[in-house]
């Protein structure tokens, strides 16, 4: 098992000019129910650096998703230490430093396509000229520059996704976080959205930390995949991969990808017989 | 959609059938039930009669213990078209009275009944300290509240519109306030998330989120309340002596056994909560229409 690189660094700490960008220090996180306490995350040390795309991979209940709202303070904590620039993630939140993408697309449905997007403009007070020049760019960044004025019905579930994608991205943070959002729809989408998202990654040169549960699309999208188990959620191993940040969908029939893919089954099978 | 094309799709046949019944089984009725009145007055002026005589007296007494639909419909013609507005026997000018406290109880009720939601939906103590009010406001009969509050306002010199209303207002602000307490806790977990992965203001996110999810639940809610205030409004006029308005007329008729003129009363006041309870859904499509509602 590898150990999850880089636990003692401090956070502002450059190397080779790449900046921290999140990094968690023996996180853990348990939930109070009332069938007893819930170990979501167990001593968790992480570290994600300007402009990685970092997966987090592992079967459901293994804390991930956990992870991923805990960097976006929407969890709390509760042993360990997190910092997102450098700053509490509470703090980092209400710099607005990152976008969201969640599981569902969640728009408003009573607000057209081109009013979801720059609804966090609206927020932080952007005038209306502003707002409209970044709606038109970043529809047009997701591919779906003409759909402005169409409510979210009336798009299918991955024009939807996209749409919600264009939304964490207009106002421009580095860190993107998202949570599963290709799981709801079918593989020939997702392979799709998979590439077009590594052109964004690749176009935008944002960081984004990236929660799934399929492995191609961890091995594919990533520049570090995390493998995790479950019952406690903890890191069981780490895999860099270094495909060129252009590669195609045809990455994944080379040996070098299916090579990074078993390696990564492996780990997961390693954290569920370790589980009994 | 024309009338004619509306028949052609078959909707107004079945709705027209159904009417049809409604109405024969109340002629039915009339007959029955004023059938014993009528027989006895044969038998005292010891007039021979037969069946056909029978039933064309029935659905013509003066004074029927359930007047025939026409008798109903030619009162209300005589009342409501045939008589000035401003005379005291022309129901257009008592249902104007009625309507006006209605509408302004229906106002202040609503705002009411929205305000206390919003309270309680954004603040804990509230909902534990205000909902058991709330709630047990509603389990005293109104005719019991109606005359005690008509009479305090009356002593503190507040008379004629405004009591009624408050009366109303009592009565409607409870389905807004439960509606909307519903409507603005629908939005679910990760559009609430999204608002704060923004750090949404607390009023950014009733504005933009709560606000208009809750407008759907708003909307059923002001259904009901617009057609109990009427029934508020009317039951306000009961204890005031009965000068003006349909419960005015209403009691006046009872006074005197006018059944037709209780009668003519009750149907205009069903259309009346009818008519009110249509336009609000009108604004309701049009507005949830603009806010992207499926058409």
């Amino acid at each position: 098992m590898t150990p999850s690189p880089a636990r003692s660094r401090t956070p502002s700490a450059a190397e080779g000019g790449r900046r921290t960008v999140v990094e968690t220090d023996k996180l853990s996180l348990t939930f109070e129910t009332a069938d007893g306490p819930v170990h979501a995350l167990s001593e968790i040390d992480l570290r994600v650096e300007h402009g990685d795309f970092v997966s987090l991979i592992g079967p459901s209940g293994c804390g991930k998703t956990t992870l991923l709202r805990a960097i976006a303070d929407l969890e709390q904590a509760t042993a360990g230490r997190i910092e997102v620039n450098g700053v509490s993630p509470h703090q980092a939140r209400l710099d607005r430093s990152y976008g969201y993408v969640f599981q569902a697309p969640a728009l408003y449905p009573w607000r057209n396509i081109e009013r979801n997007v720059t609804l966090p403009l609206e927020i932080m007070g952007m005038s209306r000229q502003e707002r409209a020049d970044c709606a038109g760019k970043y529809l047009e960044l997701v591919d779906l520059a003409g759909f402005g004025k169409k409510f979210p019905w009336q798009l299918s579930g991955g024009m939807q996704q996209r749409a919600s994608i264009a939304r964490a991205l207009c106002f421009d943070p580095e860190l993107l976080l998202m949570d599963e959002p290709f799981g709801a729809l079918d593989e020939i989408v997702r392979d799709h959205l998979n590439e077009q998202l590594l052109q964004l990654w690749d176009k935008t040169r944002k960081t984004v930390v990236f929660v799934t549960h399929s492995i191609p699309e961890a091995v594919f999208l990533s520049t570090r995949i995390v493998v995790m188990s479950p019952r406690p959620g903890r890191i069981i191993d780490v895999i860099e991969t270094d495909f060129p940040r252009d590669r195609t969908l045809d990455v994944r029939e080379t040996p070098a990808f299916l090579e990074v893919a078993h390696r990564v089954r492996e780990g997961l099978r390693a954290g569920h017989s370790y589980d009994g | 959609m024309t009338i004619a094309s509306r028949l052609a799709a078959g909707k107004a046949g079945p709705v027209a059938a159904v009417s049809l019944v409604i109405v024969a089984i109340w002629y039915l009725g009339a007959i029955y039930m004023n059938a014993e009145m009528q027989i006895d007055r044969y038998e005292r002026e010891e007039t021979v009669w037969s069946a056909g005589d029978l039933v064309r007296a029935t659905l013509s007494q003066e004074r029927p213990l359930l007047p025939a639909p026409h008798q109903i419909l030619i009162e209300m013609k005589k009342t409501i078209i045939d008589k000035p507005i401003t005379s005291k026997f022309s129901l257009v000018f008592h249902s104007w009275v009625t309507l006006s406290s209605t509408l302004l109880g229906f106002a202040i009720g609503t705002a009411l009944g929205i305000l206390l939601a919003v309270g309680i939906v954004h603040v804990k103590t509230l909902e534990k300290s205000l909902m058991p009010w709330v709630i047990s406001s509603q389990t005293i009969p109104i005719l019991a509240i109606a005359p005690m509050v008509v009479v305090v306002l009356g002593a503190i010199g507040l008379k004629g519109l405004l009591p009624k209303a408050i009366i109303s207002t009592y009565l409607c602000f409870f389905p807004v306030t439960i509606g909307m307490v519903k409507g603005l806790r629908s939005p679910d977990p990760l559009q609430m998330d999204l608002m704060r992965t923004y750090s949404a203001s607390r009023w950014q996110t009733f504005w933009l989120l709560r606000w208009p999810s809750s407008l759907p639940f708003l909307f059923a809610s002001l259904k009901v309340a617009i057609a109990i205030s009427l029934v508020g409004a009317i039951v306000g006029e009961l204890p005031t002596g009965a000068q003006a308005g349909l419960g005015a007329r209403l009691l006046a008729g009872s006074y005197y056994g006018q059944t037709i003129q209780i009668w003519s009363a009750l149907v205009t006041a069903a259309l009346l909560a009818a008519t009110m309870v249509a336009l609000v859904g009108v604004v309701e499509r049009q507005l949830l229409r603009r806010m992207g509602a499926r058409p």
